[in-house]
């Protein structure tokens, strides 16, 4: 059954097509891949689907054939559908519990009056138990108490990954996860990755690294220009002549993955 | 590592909290009654700076709260003077006004941010100031109102005495900090800093953006306008003139000198920034020259305002006084 499905999806900048009538089907429990070559309109297709930006024409549909494009990113969070973000996003002065709790937002019950009447307390219990939950899911139990500016690269994506699940998502939507990673750090995310695949979220992840990529993904989208270039599994995109032009003319896409 | 010493510190630094606390309530039986009456000014400008710095919490950064002030206060004042309603009610229902006032001055901004809000709440709050001096009826003109009711004899007190008031002021004081620590420390305080870190994050974990810097404004307002209720039960009068942009300027400077990153700053900000405002009245005539600088160095030399000194001279002290262990 299918969770995610755009129709007709395009956004244009100006006179720029970042996107181009993009028609995707994702499957319920799979873990889908986007790549593409820099300035493919990945990240542009993310923030569009996570309502950041409002398509400049077609439909964007979630479970069931709920529309959601043109949605408030919150209410779209609210739905479900939550997403990570390319650059590191973190709340830097929050410790890495605080990070995860304050995003703990949708589940919390909390209003003014109950704030001020003082019967917050075993809300705020709840919620810090869950989110120390989801950080030690992440592997991040040890620093619960340390600032997130503190943190090295790779726990800081993590935490990022955290926040999200801390919106208890159905589709997660990860932007370049294993950046700037070291390959310890990025084995680390990609078991993190299956594990919370296997929690039953869908996963749709942008990422450049070829190998994790076809390592981790059932099935991959290849965005070129703005469009649509090919579909199909793992190792279907990586014998596909359309795919191995768009990136580099000839080379053999895999060798990308070996040299890093 | 650090929590049980934290704890520790913790109940020493309740100390100093409790003995001040004492002192304030001592402090009228022995002064001049003038004297009484300025620190009464300190309580008012507590809640002022402190339901302003709620509102900068999401970063909203904003030139109407001095104005919201002046909602309170007229509507209280107007209230109590041409429909009789008592004047311990009257205050709230200022708070109220001020609070929706507030909002809807808001309302048509949230689709700005930054400096934009900033300078656009400039000319709506002007607005509502330039209509209390353009309509004679009902706000008074410049001469604003005057024969504001004082407030009733209860039980034998009688309130529009200077002591029994103080202690009324800082009653509603106390309690008005008591209501905005419990949003510090709420899940919505946490919330408003969120998106004052992080909009876009903030907005993808489901935190309606629009949503809570209302709510921040319409908290804010309410506790502005509880002030100027104080302020004009205690004046008996009110004009225009109290609550012009000079005064928002000044509120900005104990906000900004204080600290806003935690709770303390605004109130070490009026305790300093007042007092050096009152021992200044000499030199009257080269104060406001002092009070920009002071703003200006604050805002070069130390971001984290006096707070933020503070803090970190309070952390050292602890690392050296609550952890002998070797640093990793």
């Amino acid at each position: 059954m299918s969770i995610l499905e755009t129709k007709g999806l395009s956004k244009y900048f100006g006179g720029l097509a970042a996107l181009s009538n993009i028609n995707l089907t994702i499957q319920e429990g799979e873990i889908r891949g986007i790549i593409g070559p820099n300035g493919a309109g990945k990240t542009t297709l993310f923030n569009v689907i996570s309502g950041v930006y409002r398509p400049t024409s077609g439909q964007i549909f979630y479970m069931k054939g709920k529309r959601i494009d043109g949605l408030a990113s919150s209410r779209i969070a609210a739905m479900g559908l939550v997403r990570t973000f390319q650059r590191t996003a973190l709340y830097l002065d929050f410790t890495v519990l605080k990070n995860v709790t304050v995003a703990r937002h949708l589940h919390n019950r909390e209003n003014i009056l109950r704030v001020f009447a003082g019967s917050v307390k075993k809300m705020q219990a709840e919620n810090v138990a869950k989110a120390l939950e989801i950080v030690e899911f992440m592997g991040l139990g040890d620093l619960k108490n340390e600032l997130a500016t503190n943190l090295p690269h790779g726990h800081q994506r993590a935490l990022g990954v955290a926040i999200a699940l801390a919106c208890e998502p159905k589709v997660l939507l990860l932007d370049e996860p294993l950046t700037g990673m070291t390959p310890t750090e990025k084995a680390n995310m990609i078991d993190l990755i299956r594990k919370v695949h296997q929690q039953g979220i869908t996963i749709l992840m942008v990422e450049h690294d070829m190998r994790s990529v076809m390592e981790l993904c059932h099935y991959i989208s290849v965005l070129d220009f703005g469009t649509l270039l090919v579909e199909g599994a793992p190792a279907e995109i990586q014998n596909d002549e359309a795919v191995i032009n768009a990136y580099l003319g000839t080379e053999d896409i895999v060798s990308m993955g070996r040299s890093d | 590592m650090s929590s049980h010493s934290t704890e520790k510190f913790r109940t020493w630094a309740l100390a100093p909290l409790i003995l001040g606390l004492i002192g304030l309530c001592l402090f009228p039986f022995f002064a001049r009654a003038y004297l009484v009456e300025v620190v009464m000014m300190y309580f008012i400008y507590i809640i002022l700076a402190q339901s302003y710095r709620l509102i900068v919490t999401v970063h909203d950064w904003q030139l109407y709260h001095i104005v919201l002030y002046g909602v309170g206060a007229y509507t209280s004042g107007m209230l109590a003077k041409n429909f009789g309603i008592p004047v311990f009610m009257a205050i709230p229902l200022g708070g109220a006004m001020a609070s929706l006032m507030g909002m809807a001055i808001t309302t048509p901004l949230l689709r700005t941010k930054g400096w934009g809000f900033y300078i656009a709440t400039y000319g709506l709050a002007e607005l509502i100031r330039l209509s209390w001096l353009k309509f004679r009826n009902p706000f008074g003109g410049s001469t604003g109102i005057i024969d504001i009711p004082w407030p009733p004899v209860i039980a034998g007190i009688d309130f529009s005495d200077g002591i029994p008031y103080y202690f009324f002021s800082l009653g509603v004081m106390l309690f008005a900090l008591y209501l905005l620590y419990r949003i510090e420390k709420s899940h919505i305080g946490d919330s408003f800093k969120a998106i004052s870190m992080d909009p876009d994050l903030a907005a993808s974990t489901g935190i309606n953006i629009p949503r809570h810097r209302l709510l921040a404004c319409a908290i804010g307002g309410f506790f502005a306008g509880i002030a100027g209720g104080l302020l004009v039960h205690r004046l008996g009068a009110v004009d225009p003139k109290l609550f012009n942009i000079v005064t928002m300027l000044y509120l900005l400077i104990w906000v900004v000198v204080g600290g806003t990153n935690t709770f303390w700053g605004p109130i070490i900000g009026v305790s300093v920034m007042h007092t050096l405002f009152e021992l200044s009245r000499p030199l009257i005539e080269v104060r406001p020259l002092f009070f920009g600088l002071s703003m200006v160095l604050a805002l070069i030399f130390m971001p984290g305002g006096i707070e933020g000194l503070i803090s970190k001279a309070v952390v050292r002290w602890q690392r050296r006084n609550f952890m002998p262990t070797v640093d990793t």
